[in-house]
């Protein structure tokens, strides 16, 4: 199962990361699943120090700021041809 | 045919660096020649009478706002690269088992050059004390961070000129850098929130990314783009208010409200500085207008501190970390800090 998870109690910018994943996910056509991580113990827990944090499948990307959907696109591709190497 | 494509790609990836330092050059001269352009379209072109106080108004406008504009792309840039340079994980490293005063100092002048977001003080924090920071000394990086950032050091540079930019962000770090050191030596550690030190983390694998000069300029770009794009209207809106006053308020309006004899103007602007969580960008042109008009130095700089650097809905988030009498000592320590940089000021210049 493919994760995008999105960390970041509720500020405009993680709702900006939030529903550009959703668009760039849909846009590609892949299958993800797009978690929503509010929780602060659990965001802190993970070592995130800036928020919005992306994860995808495992691996953080990006903390503190809101990637562009190229960006989001080439990591989401880089992240799915691991998976199927591995 | 592998080599080839090697070599384009160097090439395009040294335009990114090779286009904004030719484009330098050009932005001095256009800089420097700002005000001959500005009196050529506002008394030539719009043939406007240099009597008038609305002349007075429309030349300080369109003098101006071009001016920041082209402050804030280049300073938010350079910014914007240093920065690339330095991350929270980095800097909670360096300060890590630091003591008392070398490490406010250290957090204070971190402060300024670590990427900070006030949405992301409560975990950072986190971060922060877990990882072994004192907590005076993360105060003194939350005070700083915040108070010296890029867009009030545009602000003050532009409208006010170097002196008192420096001013600002040397005042600025020594209430950073004394306000922590003081939450340190209050021994308020049992008035954060106990989970804090509790909370497990699992250590993030250190993924350091090798950047390139040109992935650092990208980001520079970026960074120009995002806060450009985010404070235009507020500094536009703020020299129009400027202007306004430049314009048509009189001479020493200010003098009897705030100025330097007015004794409890500096505790005032400092309270109403507070809950004012107008940014940089919208306050200080204002307040280059209102200083003019009489307001004194050591008042103003008190009330742009308060306003940029002491805001109400950050300190209510912290309330989620923070205990308060934790958040009424940090308010406290900063507020008297900024009040004796206020008389300070007031009584020597």
């Amino acid at each position: 199962m493919n994760v995008i998870k999105v960390y970041g109690s509720g500020c405009a910018n993680c709702l900006k990361l939030t529903a550009l994943s959703t668009e760039t996910v849909n846009e590609m056509g892949v299958d993800f699943l797009i978690e929503k991580v509010e929780d602060l113990q659990a965001i802190v827990g993970r070592g995130i120090m800036q928020t919005p944090a992306l994860e995808i499948n495992g691996k953080i990307v990006s903390a503190g700021k809101i990637p562009t959907k190229s960006t989001l696109q080439h990591w989401i591709k880089e992240s799915l041809e691991i998976q199927n190497v591995g | 045919m592998w080599d080839k494509k090697v070599i384009t790609s160097e090439k395009a990836l040294s335009n990114k660096i090779i286009i904004p330092l030719v484009m330098l050059p050009f932005w001095f001269l256009l800089y420097f020649e700002l005000e001959k352009i500005t009196d050529l379209i506002v008394y030539g072109i719009l043939d406007f009478d240099d009597e008038k106080l609305m002349t007075n108004a429309i030349h300080f406008f369109v003098y101006e706002v071009p001016k920041v504009m082209m402050l804030l792309v280049l300073i938010v840039f350079v910014v914007g690269i240093v920065r690339t340079y330095f991350s929270p994980e980095k800097t909670r490293k360096i300060l890590g088992g630091k003591s008392l005063i070398v490490g406010n100092i250290s957090a204070g002048l971190l402060g300024i050059v670590t990427p900070f977001c006030s949405c992301s003080a409560i975990p950072l924090f986190i971060g922060f004390v877990q990882a072994g920071v004192p907590l005076g000394v993360t105060f003194s990086f939350l005070i700083a961070a915040p108070m010296i950032n890029e867009v009030a050091l545009v602000l003050l540079l532009g409208l006010f000129g170097w002196e008192i930019a420096l001013i600002y962000i040397s005042t600025g770090l020594v209430i950073a850098i004394s306000s922590g050191f003081v939450i340190g030596k209050l021994k308020l550690e049992k008035f954060v929130e106990g989970w804090v030190y509790e909370l497990q983390q699992t250590q993030i694998e250190s993924e350091e990314t090798k950047l390139s000069l040109s992935n650092r300029f990208d980001m520079g770009f970026e960074a120009v783009k995002e806060i450009v794009g985010k404070v235009w209207i507020y500094i536009v809106l703020g020299i129009a208010v400027g202007a306004a006053i430049h314009g048509y308020v009189p001479e020493n309006f200010m003098a009897g409200l705030m100025g330097a004899e007015a004794w409890w103007s500096v505790p005032l602007s400092v309270l109403l500085g507070i809950p004012m969580y107008s940014n940089a960008a919208g306050v200080i042109p204002i307040v280059q207008a209102l200083l003019e008009k009489g307001a004194s130095l050591g008042t103003v700089l008190a009330f742009m501190m308060s306003v940029i650097g002491l805001s109400l809905p950050e300190t209510i988030i912290l309330r989620k970390v923070l205990k308060m009498p934790l958040i009424f000592s940090f308010v406290a320590v900063v507020a008297v800090g900024i009040i004796l940089v206020g008389y300070i000021f007031n009584f020597f210049f």
